[in-house]
């Protein structure tokens, strides 16, 4: 609950409109796209501009208020789930580009931005903001720089972080601070943009992000694989990274999920492969022909049963509609979804599709597999009911061996999703406790009161 | 709170299709309002989890569930790009009705549904009547769409520019015994709908002139009712079957082939909600809905997929004026597109009457009026509107086409609100005007 003082406080910062405390309100901002128990916050608020959301802090700061923000709500790990305590700062309406430097190839906007906006933004200028998460058309740039967001370019292009050039957030006593520059090169102070990145709201709120934008690829040259075995498949994606091409996207689809997307879309790709590779090279037309080239005679080698070229962007949409429609054909299968992301260093592809598959044996339950098998990203992909209890202790138990094969391997609990609510119990496995007590001291320096996203990454 | 768990088990009947959302949120890449609001109350993930914590019992009353239900324009947006498939349309209705049911349906509304509505005769009855003394009230307005504005500051109206009820609606035109005409293939039912009987009467006129040019046989039964959404769509599920029940046993009484009809929302309603949300229906009501379902169509989707349209010989003249071809830009509206699918079809028919196609920004983006959405929220729906407005003057048309009437009144009331010169018709009435003149 929150006093009526604050919430009068609250109210004459952002106007009556934009400060939200009925229950019904609340309920809406109790939850976020990851299976996890709803808290409904004390009140919403939904400042405006730079101003509002300074005096906003500064007074929770005073009053031992807990802050979660929230931009579209569709991370995987709980991240905007808030404090009863606590409340909800929308950044709905801070959604401005500030800037697009051509000259300089960087972009300044607020964290309310809609990635896919600011995508198609920089497009119009021949420009390019390579990182695009599966929730692209609706998550915010706030989000994504919050979660160290990835997506399917991340082979050849990176994440987030390697977009982040410069931020100006707010500290929890609502002082204004500035990491980064416009320039290619900083050398100044601490890499404190690098801390914020992935930090999940715990450090700062953030007010501006300065992102680093690329030239747009001149060529692209999408093609699909179809395999037998699924050992073809991934021994293939290793082949291609040892034979020094990149693409820009190298995408992995299993039979289960085959199946699904076909019963869905009715695309006509073939029920009984074991897998699906999806590539698409860009770059340079001459350089795209020849890996193109390059990379259809190392999937003929490795064993594919045949490969499609796309002649025209008509056909190569029509290959990309396949992977994107892979969420939405599994999700139709049972009522609840958990999408994991397990990372492995990529060699290892082949071992953890294989365990993944042990696993679903094992625990008697359905596990669609897809994602960027180029960067050792899979998305294991759980269907079940959660209200049946039995079944889902089962999905709780194999979730849990997937986190210690992918950490047996080499790997890491999250590769894009984020700590978060849902992994900060496992996150000892990964680091070991003093590196949880070093984040913790962290935190504990920067915010002493606790009030940032309390529970988050650290589990305190 | 024993009335809030009786509520709570009354929800449980939509769970199935509750559990399906997995909270992803990408209806808010699409939902119109939410982009006018970013509230999360106001997209369909928002809703969808309000119903989950209604079933649950966590609110202590049904109010504010029921007020943010019913902050929607029921497009069909969300569910036509939900990865789930979650069925949001037909779940939002049900729980309409729900709440409705539980609460009461207001007097005013009560008395519309129940005593008109319900009433085809004594709907059409009180309609021409109020066509009549309508001009005591309001005046036209001078512009390109034949609007009407209030003639004195009206609280109701506000600075709407409405369309007018015709003086003589459609069925006023047709013989009492109802229309029947023989063609030489096909036999069309024509299902007419109150906006065009009773605002577009042209739109049926033009409609029944096209398929009788394509020697399409046609009846038109007398004493034809609402396709019951504006009841539905408050909640009202008794006045809804009522209608449906009036109207499957007028189209019983005679054979046809496909039942056609120029409006969007009623082509929507009979294929999609008719069978879904008939109230307790008998397994023969429920073959007979499934099966009229199944022959129900879109009149662009008829021409052009079952009749099949020439493009060259049947106009009288060539296609606009000295200065060229008319160029026409096509709105999808909502129930046709995201519904049903409809998209290409009403194209294929400017295109084949000889007019230049230019293609809006967001074409199927909905024009904010979404039935009463637009007379309880008149102001978030002019400026979904707006949005629309813009889009279409981007164009450089002279002519905005759309295949429902509803969203011809909202187009209409945006561009006489902004002065445009920009006339807004039906694909039919297009299509129809370049028809050799004698052909009846």
């Amino acid at each position: 609950m929150i006093p009526r003082s604050i919430q009068e406080a609250l109210q004459k910062i952002v106007g009556p409109k934009h400060l939200l405390t009925q229950k019904e309100d609340m309920f809406t901002y109790s939850y976020d796209a990851a299976v996890l128990d709803p808290v409904m916050p004390g009140a919403a608020v939904i400042p405006e501009n730079t101003t509002q959301l300074g005096e906003i802090i500064a007074l929770c700061h005073e009053n031992h208020i807990p802050i979660t923000v929230r931009g579209s709500g569709t991370n995987l790990s709980g991240g905007t789930i808030p404090r009863t305590s606590g409340i909800v700062v929308l950044t709905g309406r801070m959604n401005r580009i500030i800037e697009i430097n051509a000259a300089d190839m960087y972009a300044v906007v607020e964290p309310g931005v809609v990635t896919a906006t600011l995508a198609a933004e920089v497009e119009k200028l021949g420009l390019f903001y390579p990182p695009d998460p599966g929730s692209m058309a609706v998550s915010t740039i706030g989000g994504n720089v919050a979660e160290n967001a990835g997506g399917l370019r991340g082979l050849k292009y990176g994440v987030t972080k390697d977009y982040v050039m410069g931020l100006q957030f707010f500290d929890c006593q609502g002082n204004y601070i500035k990491t980064g520059s416009r320039t290619v090169k900083c050398a100044t102070g601490y890499n404190i943009t690098g801390l914020m990145v992935g930090s999940e709201g715990t450090l700062g709120v953030l007010d501006q992000v300065i992102l680093k934008l690329i030239p747009a690829p001149k060529a692209r040259q999408a093609m699909v694989a179809v395999y037998d075995t699924i050992e073809q498949a991934s021994e293939t994606v290793a082949g291609i990274i040892s034979a020094r091409i990149l693409p820009a996207t190298l995408e992995i689809l299993d039979n289960f999920t085959i199946r699904a997307v076909e019963d869905f879309s009715k695309a006509g790709l073939p029920k009984d492969a074991a897998a699906l590779l999806l590539i698409e090279v860009d770059g340079h037309p001459a350089v795209v022909a020849e890996e193109a080239e390059q990379v259809k005679d190392l999937c003929r080698k490795m064993g594919a049963r045949t490969i499609d070229q796309a002649k025209n962007d008509a056909q190569r949409d029509r290959i990309w509609a396949a992977r994107r429609a892979a969420l939405s054909a599994l999700a139709q299968l049972k009522p609840t979804l958990v999408l994991e992301d397990a990372t492995v260093p990529r060699s290892r592809i082949p071992d953890m599709v294989q365990a993944l598959q042990e696993i679903g044996k094992k625990y008697k339950i359905d596990i669609g597999t897809f994602g960027h098998a180029g960067d050792g990203n899979l998305h294991p992909t759980i269907l079940t009911d959660r209200r049946n209890k039995e079944e889902f202790h089962r999905v709780e138990q194999a979730i849990e061996e997937i986190f210690d094969t992918a950490l047996a391997m080499g790997g890491t609990l999250s590769g894009e999703h984020g700590t978060g609510i849902a992994k900060a119990p496992f996150l000892e496995k990964e680091a070991g406790y003093s590196s949880i007590l070093f984040s913790r001291q962290l935190r504990a320096a920067l915010d002493p009161r606790n009030i940032l996203n309390p529970g988050k990454i650290t589990g305190v | 709170m024993t009335g809030m768990k009786e509520l709570a088990n009354l929800v449980k009947e939509l769970e199935e299709q509750l559990v399906t959302c997995i909270r992803c949120g990408m209806c808010q890449s699409v939902c119109p309002l939410f982009e006018q609001t970013r509230k999360e109350a106001d997209v369909a993930r928002g809703k969808l989890a309000l119903l989950t914590g209604l079933m649950d019992n966590i609110f202590t009353d049904p109010d504010g569930v029921n007020e943010r239900l019913n902050r929607c324009l029921l497009c069909g947006s969300c569910a036509a790009n939900c990865p789930s498939g979650v069925n949001v349309v037909e779940i939002f209705i049900k729980a309409r009705a729900i709440l409705a049911e539980y609460k009461g349906l207001s007097p005013a509304k009560k008395l519309i549904f129940r005593q008109l509505l319900a009433n085809p005769g004594r709907f059409d009855a009180l309609v021409e009547w109020a066509g009549r003394f309508q001009d005591l009230f309001t005046k036209p307005s001078a512009d390109a769409q034949g609007t009407s504005c209030a003639r004195l500051i009206s609280p109701l109206l506000a600075n709407r520019h409405f369309m007018p009820l015709s003086t003589t609606p459609f069925h006023k035109t047709l013989p009492k015994k109802g229309f029947t005409s023989t063609g030489s293939g096909l036999r069309a039912a024509f299902f007419t709908g109150c906006l065009i009987d009773k605002i577009f009467p042209n739109v049926a006129k033009a409609s029944l002139k096209v398929l009788s040019h394509h020697q399409v046989g046609v009846v038109i039964p007398p004493g034809q009712g609402c396709c019951g959404i504006p009841a539905l769509a408050s909640g009202d599920r008794d006045s809804f079957t009522h209608l449906v029940d009036h109207n499957l046993a007028l189209f019983e009484k005679e054979p046809f082939d496909v039942l056609v009809t120029a409006c969007a929302t009623c082509t929507s309603t009979i294929k999609k909600l008719w069978p879904t949300v008939y109230k307790n229906p008998s397994d023969d009501i429920q073959q007979k809905l499934n099966a009229l379902a199944e022959k129900t169509m879109d009149i662009n989707q008829f021409l052009v997929d079952r009749v099949g349209i020439d493009p060259l010989k049947n106009f009288s003249d060539p296609a606009g004026s000295d200065q060229g071809p008319d160029i026409v830009t096509y709105h999808d509206p909502c129930h046709l597109k995201k519904s049903l699918g409809v998209a290409d079809q009403p194209r294929q028919v400017i295109s084949a009457a000889g007019c230049q196609l230019n293609e809006m920004a967001g074409s199927d983006k909905c024009c904010g009026m979404g039935g009463s959405f637009n007379i309880y929220h008149y102001d978030l729906s002019s400026s979904i509107g707006k949005i629309k407005e813009e889009n279409i003057e981007n164009t450089g048309c002279t002519t905005v086409s759309t295949g429902c009437p509803a969203c011809m009144m909202q187009i209409s009331d945006m561009l006489g609100k902004a002065g445009s010169s920009i006339t807004v018709r039906h694909p039919m009435e297009i299509y129809a005007s370049r028809l050799k003149k004698n052909t009846p």
